[in-house]
């Protein structure tokens, strides 16, 4: 599958992750998001932010749990609960917002 | 609430030239949801997963030690390294990724997951498991 973004096709897998994360810029997350049918506010690119930045650290995207507990560590409790980041993110925090933020798909998310 | 079970995930092999550091990793993420009591064991040429400072570039590996680092965040926080395969190795615990878990309910205190242990302490601790994995 590919994704187009201006003139450029960018290559993703059946699910629409990213094929290579390299690629990654903010045009390209707006295209994912759109795909999604979401409409990125601040609050939406603060989870992509930390999801990048933890995979920067760990080299994975974090579980949705870990990444719940992890958000209200660094965000506060009102942000780091289920019921704000599925607002955000419907189709799961997790799963929606790695896409978005270029990464594969998250390790244990069942 | 079903009944949980101790798994200990057992690691013998070197991390690169084999897929299954790796793989067993990945394994104990996953496993990681189903919210069982988790262990880890390091052994052997194992203990080198854990070594600070990998550097991959030259066998073409991603360096996936950084995400040890991320073990306390799924609540394994049960790392058991034999002391004799350190000893056989010149390694010590200062060679190790300091892992480290942070515990909610005491204000996200930093707590040490590993413990190095003997031979004899470790045939304990296999023995106490419900199920081993061994890799």
């Amino acid at each position: 599958m590919a994704l187009e973004v201006g003139e450029k096709n960018i290559a993703t897998d059946e699910e629409g992750y990213l094929e290579n994360r390299d690629e990654w810029n903010i045009d390209i997350a707006n295209a994912i998001a759109i795909a999604e049918n979401l409409e990125m506010s601040d609050n939406h690119w603060e989870v992509v932010n930390f999801l990048r930045e933890y995979y920067e650290e760990y080299q994975i995207a974090p579980a949705v749990r870990v990444l719940t507990k992890a958000i209200g560590k660094k965000l506060g409790k009102d942000k780091g609960n289920s019921k704000y980041l599925y607002e955000l993110f419907p189709y799961g925090p997790a799963k929606q917002a790695c896409k978005i933020a270029g990464l594969p798909k998250p390790t244990g998310c069942v | 609430m079903p009944e949980t079970k101790k798994f200990l995930y057992v690691n013998r092999k070197a991390p690169y030239g084999t897929i299954y550091a790796q793989e067993a990793l990945e394994v104990v993420l996953i496993g990681a949801a189903f919210e069982q009591d988790v262990s880890l064991a390091f052994l052997d040429d194992g203990v080198y997963q854990i070594t600070k400072g990998q550097n991959t570039k030259e066998v073409s590996m991603k360096n996936f030690s950084l995400t040890y680092k991320a073990l306390g965040d799924y609540d394994v926080n049960k790392i058991y390294v034999e002391q004799e395969s350190l000893d056989a190795r010149g390694l010590t615990l200062d060679d190790l990724l300091p892992l480290a878990w942070e515990d909610e309910d005491d204000d996200w205190a930093k707590k040490d997951s590993i413990k190095v242990v003997s031979a004899a302490e470790m045939a304990k601790i296999m023995e106490q498991s419900d199920i081993v994995f061994s890799f």
